[in-house]
């Protein structure tokens, strides 16, 4: 039977992002509801017993998150809601921001009411402009239909939704690099301790929520948690630290795809299931060579590398938040997953890679700042047919080296940017010799920059 | 008492809150840093410090399985520091129970070994190398770790950024941008101790730069300690730029003379020149920094105007005389004088003369006649106290942390003290000048020859008998039958006291110029004493003399002063 689609249940309607149409499909009764019936701790442990897992890459189990607040803290405590959604390849929290904005606005109401803030900081990367104007539409919509303001339904709860564009920096993203942002500062994300949850935005308690698991909650809340945990990937009895992966989520196709989509599905969907029967296929007839499993800072899977002991390969590997991982990836990550095919260049997949987390290295912490620049300037040199077989072992090297789990770096740019390039060379390590030894110019590549412009 | 352990050395911490490069300082471990500096705010940026932490807990050693940065990471009780340098240990030292899980086989410490060299080869990666032309080599901090800590060979063989230097971004100024490595402590310094936030980071990643903010340049009373803040050579001093390299200069510890902070310093020079002032961090004193005022406020001592020999007036010129012949007969002068009218003999002494020296002159001149008048020289007050941090409309930020006063003279409490204890009433300087006494001998020593006139005015009555004493020609000088040399702080060994009351002992760092004899030693040939002064003896003798000076007697001072009794009469 397949899976009907609760997340985006209501894309494709019309009018999907307004208040009637939300409210004829339910909207808004779930947090009626709680503020009815429910105290703000009755929230917290519903949404800690769900399981819920966050969307934004880490996989934090977002009801714990909420109870690291500091206990009967005066105030005010704040929300922030990350929608810098800035990895490449990622798109579905933009789907839901504009297609259905008050899916994710009942769940950052909710989510108000249990970590009892006042205001809610929504950071909309600047690039969605759409996404950010329908979402501005929606609280506007809120504050005339009185669900936003003071004394909200007469329950004598307050909440503000204030809407920020960030300036395009996938730096915003991180949760402490957001914090600094909104405070109007470069955003250099902070040393942690202390956590945001102690110490965050203007110095008070705030808690950072990705928009797909804000929109999580408001279906958490309105279905409850057997629904809930009717899907996904239960823990791993054998690991006592896995959380588990319930729940449905959003998978983003993109790359060489016949039709690259946003699909939700249960968590634990395999690569190739995902590819072969929602994504259409790899695209023009051909054959996946690798894939990105969810998003680039979580590394490459080789499609042709046999899994131990079995006839599966790594394009079977599920998609949940352990399943990457079992195949030396970071993590399942934003669950955006790219395609390549096997026409193409590791080298360039690499440069392309190589580009993007130099140009976004915040610059704050050295390893990462001059790690990736060098990267880069390695790969780039590859890519123009004059690569050294020892550049390999320095990229995997200066790979292994930066990031913020060897203790290195402040935040985990740093580790999402050695990710793809210590997973393509060790996995590919035999294509990119044979591109070394055969030192033909890629055909992207362009002209040497003039040294001293940039 | 909480004890920490850094390379197996443990240590006691006491009640203080310390991070692991405090902490292994204490027990002689140096853990190299850029980014972090007492005085700014941690950023852990530079991973330069990088260590491998752990904790001792009921004889149970747990270690973080990563490196962490020593400067952001504080220690308890039962912490375990271990640093790049555990293998030059102590051999004595007994070994703390690593887990063969966590050393993998090798040694403690390698993990921070390896990720330090690691940091030292990304910081190389876009420095420039070029040490045979920079400024900071020799003393820069780049170099020394990068001997000390580094591995000798860079695997980086691309083009290296090669961002265009700044000189607009300061008068004084410059910033050599390629060497730039990113720690950010101008940036803090601008915004948390000027406060004026001149500075900032501009562009990301490896093509992150310092600059300022267009039409707003790095311009505040503070601003030299950037340059000596930076670690490497990117941010240079117009002022001290190729003019020495610095391993031919030596250092002596001195304190500043151009306003009653007394900011410790440390004088710079070679073959008598002073070519640098920096700050020398006291806690006591001033703290970590200095101002412009005093950083750059050295060129008087090496200006060409001074007065560099006694010179005698006579029929209106002024000509040389050897100090063979001006010494006996200034004896020979002022004896007459305080016999034929001592209350008209007046000896200013100034508050750029040290305590030692306005001892030995107020003995020689009380030992006159007890009736020979003291007087404090004129007092320079230029504006209000300045105040530091400033917010962006230059209005002053509590709390401060830096404070140039208005009162521009070191020693005005000190020069007080000795007055007050050879006389009850001090006179002051204008009105002695305007009385028309007998004999004045003004003893100055002014750097800047404004201060004397401001305060003689136009009603200045000559005295019959004038001897003025100063580094450059005044109105006292002009007037003067006796003009002699006077010394620098530079050129003097002695004791300042400062606003709130420390006395800061300082040696000599530069010799005076050759035919320049020193107050001390001019007040000793006075006093009929032979041989040299030993500024050391009249200090002893100062202290046994004056009570309020007797802390000066030990031995072993802290080098950061001694308290002086504020309720001194």
């Amino acid at each position: 039977m397949p899976y009907e689609p609760v997340l985006l249940a209501r894309v494709g309607k019309p009018d999907s992002h307004r208040l009637e149409g939300y409210r004829a499909d339910g909207g808004y009764a779930a947090f009626e509801r709680a503020l009815k019936e429910k105290q703000p701790a009755d929230v917290v442990t519903q949404v800690k017993d769900s399981g819920l897992r966050g969307r934004g890459g880490a996989g934090f189990p977002t009801g714990l998150k909420w109870t690291f607040l500091p206990k009967d803290h005066p105030g005010p405590v704040y929300l922030c809601v990350n929608a810098d959604e800035s990895e490449p390849c990622t798109y579905n929290n933009r789907i839901l921001m504009e297609k259905d904005p008050h899916q994710v606005l009942e769940g950052i109401l909710l989510a108000c009411y249990a970590i009892k803030a006042r205001t809610a900081f929504y950071y909309v990367r600047y690039e969605y402009g759409d996404a950010y104007r329908n979402c501005q539409a929606a609280v506007d919509e809120l504050y005339a239909a009185g669900l936003l303001g003071k004394n909200i339904l007469n329950s004598g709860f307050d909440l503000d939704v204030v809407m920020h564009r960030g300036a395009g920096a996938y730096i915003c993203g991180e949760e402490t690099g957001l914090i600094e942002s909104l405070e109007g500062k470069r955003a250099w994300p902070r040393i942690k301790p202390p956590f945001p949850a102690v110490e965050g935005a203007f110095r008070k308690p705030t808690i950072v929520n990705n928009v797909e698991t804000l929109a999580c909650v408001t279906q958490i809340m309105r279905r409850g948690n057997d629904w809930f945990k009717s899907l996904g990937v239960p823990p791993d009895p054998k690991n006592p630290r896995d959380a588990g992966s319930y729940g449905p989520k959003l998978y983003t196709l993109a790359g060489h795809v016949e039709k690259p989509v946003c699909v939700e599905l249960p968590m634990g969907v395999t690569i190739r299931d995902l590819v072969e029967t929602h994504g259409g296929g790899v695209w023009k007839g051909r054959k996946a060579k690798a894939v990105n499993p969810g998003g680039l800072s979580m590394g490459f899977v080789d499609c042709n590398a046999k899994l131990k002991d079995s006839d599966l390969t790594e394009y079977d590997i599920p998609l949940d938040f352990n399943g990457p991982g079992r195949v030396q990836c970071l993590g399942l990550g934003t669950a955006a997953v790219t395609v390549i095919d096997d026409q193409t260049s590791m080298v360039d997949v690499l440069h392309n890679v190589c580009q993007f987390f130099s140009h976004e290295s915040c610059g704050q912490c050295t390893p990462c700042r001059e790690g990736t620049g060098w990267m880069l300037k390695i790969v780039d040199r590859m890519r123009r047919g004059l690569g050294r077989k020892e550049d390999l072992d320095i990229l995997v090297d200066v790979a292994d080296r930066i990031g913020i789990m060897p203790g290195t770096t402040i935040c985990g740019l740093a580790d999402g940017a050695g990710w793809p390039v210590k997973t393509a060379v060790r996995k590919f390590r035999g294509e990119f010799e044979a591109a070394i030894r055969a030192g033909t110019r890629s055909r992207y590549a362009k002209g040497l920059e003039v040294v001293g412009a940039h | 008492m909480p004890t920490v352990y850094v390379n197996d050395k443990p240590v006691e911490i006491g009640t203080r809150k310390l991070n692991c490069v405090q902490a292994a300082d204490l027990a002689g471990v140096f853990v190299p840093h850029y980014c972090w500096h007492e005085a700014l705010t941690v950023v852990a940026s530079c991973r330069m410090c990088l260590v491998e932490v752990g904790e001792l807990k009921d004889g149970k050693l747990t270690m973080q399985p990563k490196v962490v940065p020593g400067c952001q990471t504080p220690v308890k009780d039962g912490t375990v520091v271990v640093t790049g340098e555990y293998a030059k240990r102590h051999p004595a030292l007994p070994a703390l129970p690593y887990d063969p899980g966590y050393t993998k086989g090798g040694q403690p410490g390698e993990r921070a070994k390896k990720a330090q060299a690691d940091t030292l080869e990304g910081l190389l990666i876009n420095h420039p190398l070029d040490c045979p032309v920079c400024d900071k080599a020799g003393e820069c901090k780049l170099q020394d770790f990068s001997f000390k800590y580094g591995r000798s060979e860079s695997r980086m063989v691309d083009a290296k950024n090669t961002p265009p230097n700044k000189p607009h971004l300061s008068s004084k100024i410059t910033l050599f941008t390629d060497r730039c490595i990113m720690c950010t402590r101008c940036v803090r310094f601008t915004r948390e101790v000027s406060g004026t936030s001149e500075l900032m980071v501009t562009n990301r990643g490896h093509h992150e730069e310092i600059d300022v903010f267009p039409g707003r340049p790095l311009e505040n009373k503070l601003a030299g300690n950037v340059v000596e803040l930076c670690p490497v050579g990117a941010l240079g001093s117009k002022d001290f730029l190729y003019k020495q390299r610095v391993w031919y200069l030596k250092t002596t510890d001195g304190v500043c003379s151009r306003c009653a902070t007394g900011c410790s310093t440390a004088v710079d020079h070679n073959k008598d020149i002073v070519y640098r002032v920096n700050a020398r961090p006291n806690p006591e004193a001033q703290g970590h920094f200095i101002c412009d005022d005093g950083r750059y406020g050295y060129h008087f001592a090496n200006s060409t105007e001074r007065i560099t020999r006694p010179l005698l007036r006579a029929d209106g010129a002024t000509r040389p005389a050897p100090w063979s012949a001006v010494t006996p007969r200034l004896r020979e002068a002022f004896d007459r004088a305080a016999a034929e009218n001592p209350a008209g003999v007046v000896a200013v002494l100034s508050p750029f003369l040290t305590v030692e020296e306005a001892f030995l002159y107020a003995t020689y001149f009380k030992g006159l006649s007890a009736d020979v008048r003291l007087a404090l020289g004129p007092v320079p007050v230029v504006g209000q106290d300045d105040t530091y941090p400033k917010d962006v409309r230059g209005n002053p930020v509590e709390p401060v942390r830096f404070t140039i006063r208005a009162e521009k003279c070191p020693n005005r409490r000190g020069v007080e003290a000795v007055l007050r204890h050879f006389q009850k009433d001090i006179v002051p300087f204008d009105a002695a000048a305007r009385e028309g006494v007998a004999a004045m001998w003004f003893a100055g020593g002014y750097p800047d020859r404004d201060a004397v006139g401001a305060d003689t005015g136009t009603d200045w009555k000559t005295p019959g008998l004038l001897v003025a004493q100063d580094l450059f020609p005044t109105v006292v000088t002009a007037a003067a039958g006796f003009v002699l040399p006077a010394t620098s702080a530079f050129e003097k060994d002695g004791t300042f006291v400062n606003h709130a009351g420390l006395a800061q002992t300082f040696p000599r760092a530069v010799r005076p110029p050759v035919e320049v004899r020193t107050e001390l030693q001019l007040a000793y040939d006075l006093l009929g004493r032979r041989g040299l002064v030993q500024a050391g003896a009249v200090r002893a003798e100062l202290a046994r003399a004056v009570p309020a000076f007797a802390g000066l007697a030990a031995a072993d001072r802290p080098a950061t002063g001694v308290r002086f009794a504020l309720e001194m009469a």
